[in-house]
């Protein structure tokens, strides 16, 4: 690899860093509108930047949007004084917030955000195309509990401990759903009709041009999707924080900016959770499902208008990936929350017995239809897969 | 005669929970759409009911006088001691109060301590301090809370009332000095 090759791929890399950034800081003010207007209220509608805002008509609007929200934000928790408790431990207590920020950045590495052609080839907009992409997601995102439960175990209460442990529990019960929840979808982007045979997602995303996954695993992408709402620590299933039991759950004893920490890296995970759903079921960056019978330039209108089909494809993955981040937010102000051993009950009595029935259920019919239908349909597709 | 209401075992369909979800979401998604019920505060105010115990303040009667005869009635009833009282002299120069015993030289109300009771407005003799409709009190200092006679009469103003105790000594001593009775 050239140095001009690692330097674009360092310039890459902060570019997607810093997008994901943005987003997620976008969804707490989203959350935050979104919320008040759920309630009948109106939301932020007052942080005003100057400049932009007194352009005419569109400024004004802005304001109303409380676009400027993030910024206010953003100066307040810098600027804010910051209290170390005498109690906590002082290392763990710094390092903590940092450490439930990196794993959900780290795992953007393998995420593929859109495609563009090479002579007729897709490839994927991805900063490393690992073959082992969906292990590494699984097994970066549970990291993420370290960072809780160190906070936690820092903060040196109660309150803050109960906390942690709560999460490092839902967290276990969770993983174990959301990874068998994601099996039969790489047993059916793998079988004879997919091409690579591999963990990455780009295969996952091509293997739906046809059918996305959502319409024909229902089951699978719902136990994934309630893992999800588990594993970022969202309503119905926010335990760790729960302010009625816990006061402030794991970061009580944060404020200014490790607690900006704490909630970018909460937000940052909602991103990449629903980036990976999108990825798994909702077919990425593709238009619309063909269900085999439309053309099948409809899953890729753009595919041959170059690097502008690439930015369409990238737009249109944001797209999904927001209305899915707009669904988190919707869910969070119609549930209630549940109690503990309702949560564990769900896991574990119902979510996980459920994905197993899955697994063997997609087993069995995928390998008849490989059988059956495929080998007998495309007999050469196996010497296709080697390079 | 109870009548007994049947409770039906739940369905499958209901044991999940998924239809009530929907259910809940579709509620939530009219909410969104619905028009907003917020008040815009510093633009828009809220309508004050009648008789609402806001900032205690002091009036002046119709005629632009003073009404307050420090009395200290108010100062001596009030729960929180928010209310002092430095009483003073009528001063020489104003004739039209001539006749009025006394005066405050000061009168000060700490909106700190403050609780809003009303007991002044009750006990004032002279229907002097009025709790009115202002209600948002602000200040970067603790002496800013602190309201002097000045700033009490800027707020009370003038309120119309029916209470001319000083006149009507005043006419009624008029008249017996011109030898007639009452």
């Amino acid at each position: 690899m050239d140095w001009i090759d690692i330097l674009l791929k360092v310039v890459y890399a902060v570019l997607v860093v810093v997008v994901t950034m943005t987003i997620a800081g976008y969804s707490v003010m989203a959350e935050r509108k979104i919320a008040s207007w759920i309630q009948g209220r109106i939301g932020p509608n007052r942080a005003r930047i100057p400049g932009i805002a007194d352009i005419p008509v569109l400024g004004k609007m802005l304001v109303q949007l409380g676009i400027f929200q993030l910024p206010a934000d953003g100066l307040k928790f810098l600027f804010k004084e910051e209290p170390v408790p005498a109690h906590v431990k002082k290392v763990y207590y710094n390092i903590a917030p940092c450490l439930s920020l990196v794993p959900a950045l780290v795992v953007l590495v393998v995420l593929p955000f859109g495609v563009y052609y090479v002579d007729g080839q897709a490839q994927p907009l991805v900063l490393a195309n690992l073959d082992i992409g969906i292990l590494f997601i699984l097994a970066i995102s549970s990291l993420g509990v370290y960072g809780i439960v160190l906070g936690a175990w820092a903060g040196n209460n109660k309150y803050s401990f109960f906390g942690g442990v709560r999460s490092s529990a839902q967290m276990i019960s969770y993983e174990l759903a959301m990874g068998m929840a994601i099996l039969p979808v790489f047993m059916w982007a793998n079988g004879p009709t997919g091409s690579l045979g591999d963990l990455t997602l780009f295969n996952v995303v091509e293997a739906q041009k046809d059918l996305w996954l959502v319409f024909w695993m229902p089951l699978p992408a719902f136990i994934y999707l309630t893992a999800l709402f588990a594993e970022t620590n969202r309503l119905p299933f926010d335990m760790p924080e729960t302010e009625t039991e816990l006061v402030g759950g794991f970061h009580t004893e944060y404020g200014g900016f490790k607690f900006g920490l704490y909630f970018t890296g909460e937000y940052a995970h909602m991103v990449i959770g629903s980036a990976i759903f999108t990825l798994l079921f909702f077919g990425g960056w593709q238009f619309l499902p063909t269900f085999g019978v439309l053309p099948d330039w409809v899953a890729n209108p753009w595919a041959s208008w170059g690097w502008i089909g690439a930015v369409i494809s990238v737009i249109f993955f944001i797209v999904k990936m927001y209305s899915l981040m707009v669904f988190f937010i919707w869910i969070r102000w119609t549930l209630p929350r549940f109690r503990y051993d309702q949560v564990m009950t769900i896991g574990w009595k119902y979510l996980v017995p459920m994905a197993l029935a899955c697994i063997i259920f997609y087993a069995i019919f995928i390998a008849a239809w490989d059988t059956f239908w495929t080998i007998e349909n495309i007999p050469a597709v196996i010497d296709q897969a080697a390079p | 005669m109870s009548k007994v209401v049947e409770r039906k075992p739940l369905t499958f369909l209901e044991k999940t929970y998924l239809p009530q979800i929907i259910g809940g979401l579709k509620i939530t998604l009219k909410n969104f759409f619905r028009p907003k019920v917020t008040l815009q505060y510093p633009e828009e105010r809220p309508p004050i009911p009648v008789g609402y115990r806001g900032v205690p303040t002091l009036v002046r009667d119709p005629n632009g006088r003073e009404k307050c005869v420090s009395c200290q009635l108010c100062e001596f009833v009030c729960p929180p001691k928010a209310i002092r009282i430095t009483p003073g002299e009528i001063p020489e120069a104003e004739t039209e109060r001539a006749h009025v015993e006394k005066g405050p030289e000061d009168f000060e109300i700490n909106m700190l301590r403050c609780i809003y009771c009303g007991m002044c407005e009750e006990v004032c003799p002279e229907e002097a301090i009025f709790l009115q409709d202002i209600y948002s009190v602000v200040g970067t200092s603790r002496e800013e809370f602190v309201n002097h006679k000045d700033k009490l009469y800027e707020l009370g103003g003038t309120l119309p009332d029916q209470h001319y105790k000083w006149d009507k000594k005043k006419t009624a001593e008029e008249r017996a000095a011109a030898g007639g009775h009452h």
